[in-house]
């Protein structure tokens, strides 16, 4: 019987809290400790099951310019090399602006990629 | 000069980055109206524009935004009020009576007369040049910041193949994007033990790609005549000199530099303002104004910040400051004097001339464990705050209130140490 565990940096916020994670027989979580905010713990069992993450880049647009952008929400932090992929693949209008959608749902992870800077 | 060239204003305030925003909205706020901001750029937003990933204003906004999102908020603000701002437009001297000349192409060189003046021209990277690295001196060696304004602003890859000198965020940060956008980047070296950075951004930005952080490290010596072919790193012993032996070559076509920043304060120190050597900013008091009567600084022109969230506090406090200085309002009735320990590298603000409650942010020298942050007047504990862990690359904050400070003799000194804690 090995009883394991995981030291994790939580990235939720600049406070950057060590957490620890602990596993029973059947490998499931059986403690979190360390995290200060609800939303440290949060992060720890996603880290420890299904990690995400939040994706920044930028879009070119018709025009040459280029524009900022991010995910509308973490996607799977297996998929950020796809995702970029996508991001890089697409010409975004001359006219854009913050909050416009460039890719809706893309690669069906529920997230947007949105833009986040003004030209 | 003619007399169309000399203007007047209440308020200004130099750099449309997120201090001088933040300070002007503040200003704004308070009643103030006759307010200019002076951006060198071709845009309000500062570094931020460039910084264009995620993680700004969880403090002040309870949100997580990327920087030029931070930064619009501020923008939309300035253009709502109405606050007045000259683009293109380089201040080229701050003189002792709140004279402010400046320049641009439609106007020329011109002077305005200010009541108050607002430093907010954020800091520079510490430039190559100030490394003395050996070696050769070929193309594709850039500081972090340069790289990623080419990344980000023009959709341009300074290289494939990358070594990063030094740890600090905008480091951390670099060495993901290049990442993101096909670059290998090899390594990040770091002289001293720790890293500068946040925690968080050697989890997310080197952890998640397993790019190695060698800490203890530095470039000695660089290869390459037109373009950069290799770096050679050693490791470093306690009092950071290279050890013989230890050298390993890296092949790379560029070498990233994210070595400290310094705050830009060519102005302040023409204008004959005290600066504080530890921090390179202006020495100030509680409400951030600098020796000159009238003059504040914020942000990190006064100490380099780590998050944008304590820029645009502190800017609120400047800009809030100057409204009462113009209104004659600002009080100056205690010269209480800050002083640090060494472990304790400094505080700003390091002087309050007035009871209000008072935010001091400071720094520690290394990384401490198990300590409390301890401030005293003479024999008196004001205050004590236990830390688990304290590190020189996230600024600690105190807050002293009326209480704790009108207890104080008028030109008392606090002591600001830090002490370990018995287990």
């Amino acid at each position: 019987m090995s009883i394991k565990e995981r030291k994790l940096t939580c990235i939720v916020c600049p406070k950057g809290c060590d957490l620890k994670v602990e596993f029973d027989a059947d490998g499931k979580i059986a403690e979190v400790s360390g995290f200060t905010c609800p939303r440290g713990k949060d992060y720890a069992i996603a880290e420890c099951t299904s990690p995400v993450r939040t994706v920044t880049s930028t879009v070119r647009c018709a025009d040459g310019a280029v524009v900022a952008v991010k995910t509308s929400k973490p996607i799977p932090k297996s998929m950020i090399f796809d995702v970029m992929m996508e991001i890089n693949s697409v010409l975004a209008d001359n006219n854009v602006k913050i909050g416009d959608v460039v890719i809706a749902n893309v690669l069906g992870t529920g997230a947007d990629i949105i833009i986040t800077s003004n030209k | 000069m003619e007399k169309n060239n000399v203007k007047r204003a209440d308020l200004v305030i130099i750099g449309g980055g997120p201090a001088g925003m933040s300070a002007a909205v503040a200003a704004y706020e308070k009643g103030l109206r006759d307010i200019l901001i002076l951006e060198r750029d071709d845009a309000l937003g500062g570094i931020l524009r460039q910084c264009i990933h995620n993680g700004f204003g969880l403090h002040r906004f309870g949100e997580e935004l990327t920087g030029p999102e931070y930064a619009y908020r501020y923008e939309k603000q300035v253009r709502e009020y109405g606050i007045p701002f000259m683009l293109n437009t380089m201040v080229i001297d701050v003189d002792g009576n709140k004279v402010v000349t400046a320049m641009n192409r439609e106007c020329g060189i011109f002077k305005v007369e200010a009541k108050a003046v607002i430093l907010a021209m954020g800091c520079r990277e510490r430039p190559k040049g100030a490394l003395n690295i050996a070696g050769c001196r070929p193309a594709g060696i850039y500081t972090a910041g340069t790289a990623q304004k080419f990344v980000n602003m023009k959709g341009l890859m300074p290289g494939r193949e990358v070594v990063i000198l030094g740890s600090g965020d905008i480091g951390l940060i670099m060495a993901r994007r290049m990442t993101l956008e096909g670059a290998k980047v090899k390594a990040v070296c770091e002289l001293m033990p720790y890293s500068g950075g946040l925690a968080r951004n050697i989890e997310q930005c080197l952890n998640d790609f397993d790019i190695p952080l060698l800490l203890s490290h530095t470039v000695v010596d660089i290869h390459g005549k037109e373009r950069l072919s290799a770096v050679t790193i050693a490791k470093v012993d306690e009092g950071r000199r290279p050890i013989p032996g230890t050298e390993t070559t890296i092949p790379c076509d560029t070498l990233l530099l994210s070595c400290g920043l310094i705050p830009e304060n060519e102005l302040t120190k023409a204008s004959g303002i005290e600066l504080d050597r530890i921090t390179g900013g202006a020495r100030v008091d509680g409400d951030r104004e600098t020796d000159i009567p009238g003059i504040f600084a914020c942000g990190n022109v006064l100490h380099v910040h780590d998050l944008v969230d304590y820029v645009s506090e502190e800017s609120v406090i400047a800009g809030e400051a100057a409204v009462r200085y113009i209104n004659g309002e600002k009080s100056h009735g205690m010269a209480l004097k800050l002083v640090t320990d060494g472990k304790i590298r400094y505080t700003v603000p390091q002087r309050i001339s007035s009871a209000e409650k008072t935010k001091v942010y400071f720094r520690v020298s290394n990384v401490y464990r198990d300590v409390k942050i301890t401030v005293k007047a003479g024999d008196r504990v004001l205050l004590e705050k236990k830390k688990q862990k304290v590190a020189p690359g996230e600024m600690e904050t105190v807050i002293l209130t009326p209480d704790m400070l009108s207890s104080c003799d008028k030109d008392e000194t606090l002591a600001f140490s830090l002490e370990d804690i018995k287990k």
